[in-house]
């Protein structure tokens, strides 16, 4: 066994270990800080398989943004030190089997499933990546860029117009 | 303890998943059904990345669809964030089961 295996499985340790808390602790801050690190796993996840771009993408997005939102919200809508209620035990039991059904399911599937793994191909480098994205030809993702860019614009005026705080009616 | 491999990396990402469905329903607290979602969402790029890598090594789709998911995570987790704060301010609380009188 040598060292790459070992930091994957690490990586991956860290990622469900921290997934399982995020969902399962009780004070909400912490959940956010679990899911936090479950994030840094799966950048971690990408950097093993040498997908840098993704990886650095998914620093910046989720732990630079999203995380850092949540955590904004859970300032702006719990009150400090105080925890989630209980929940109800029949419904975390069903919860759980329906998720382990699932699950067994899901294994089954994809351990019947023979892939023709290809041959190793040098991952793309960044160069190729942005080359890509901007390629109006066959194949390229010049217009699904452009729609996702119009996307964002559409949830940012979105986001402004519905958490705008309404004046008082001044009659 | 084998070399990971392609099938490592599926099994994660489906674990992944259920822990996000798990969450999604057992939470009664909108943020933490939002962490639950950006789990499942995480989960679906890494099955999306472990194809590319390991099926079409010199094709780049399964990266672009990360790169898109994710952006379109971002977009989602902001108006989501947005609505619970609206919702906090007219409720005092973000509780799911006080939410239904958005039916109305």
């Amino acid at each position: 066994m040598d060292g790459s295996t070992i930091i994957f499985y690490l990586l991956a340790a860290l990622t469900l270990v921290c997934g399982v808390l995020s969902v399962s602790t009780r004070q909400i801050f912490r959940a956010a800080i679990y899911l936090l690190f479950s994030l840094i796993g799966i950048a971690g996840l990408y950097f093993w398989l040498q997908y840098e771009f993704i990886a650095a993408v998914q620093i910046v997005v989720y732990v630079g943004g999203i995380v850092v939102l949540i955590i904004f919200s859970i300032f702006l809508t719990q009150k400090a030190g105080e925890k989630l209620p209980k929940q109800k035990l029949d419904r975390k039991i069903i919860a759980a089997l329906a998720v382990f059904c699932g699950f067994a399911l899901t294994m089954v599937q994809v351990f019947q499933h023979e892939f023709t793994t290809a041959d190793k191909v040098a991952a793309p480098t960044v160069a190729d990546i942005g080359k890509k994205m901007l390629s109006t030809d066959n194949g390229g993702y010049a217009l699904p860029f452009e729609v996702i860019s119009m996307l964002l614009l559409a949830a940012m005026i979105g986001c402004i117009v519905i958490a705008l705080r309404s004046k008082p009616e001044t009659k | 303890m084998t070399a990971p491999g392609l099938y490592h990396l599926l099994v994660i990402s489906a674990a992944l998943f259920f822990i996000g469905i798990y969450g999604f329903l057992t939470r009664r607290n909108l943020i933490t059904m939002l962490m639950s979602i950006e789990l499942i969402l995480n989960s679906v790029n890494l099955n999306f990345i472990a194809f590319n890598k390991y099926l079409w090594p010199g094709k780049m789709d399964g990266l672009f669809f990360t790169v898109f998911i994710i952006a379109i995570a971002a977009a989602e987790a902001a108006v989501a964030i947005a609505i619970i704060i609206n919702l906090y301010r007219s409720h005092q609380s973000i509780d799911v089961e006080n939410a239904e009188d958005l039916k109305y």
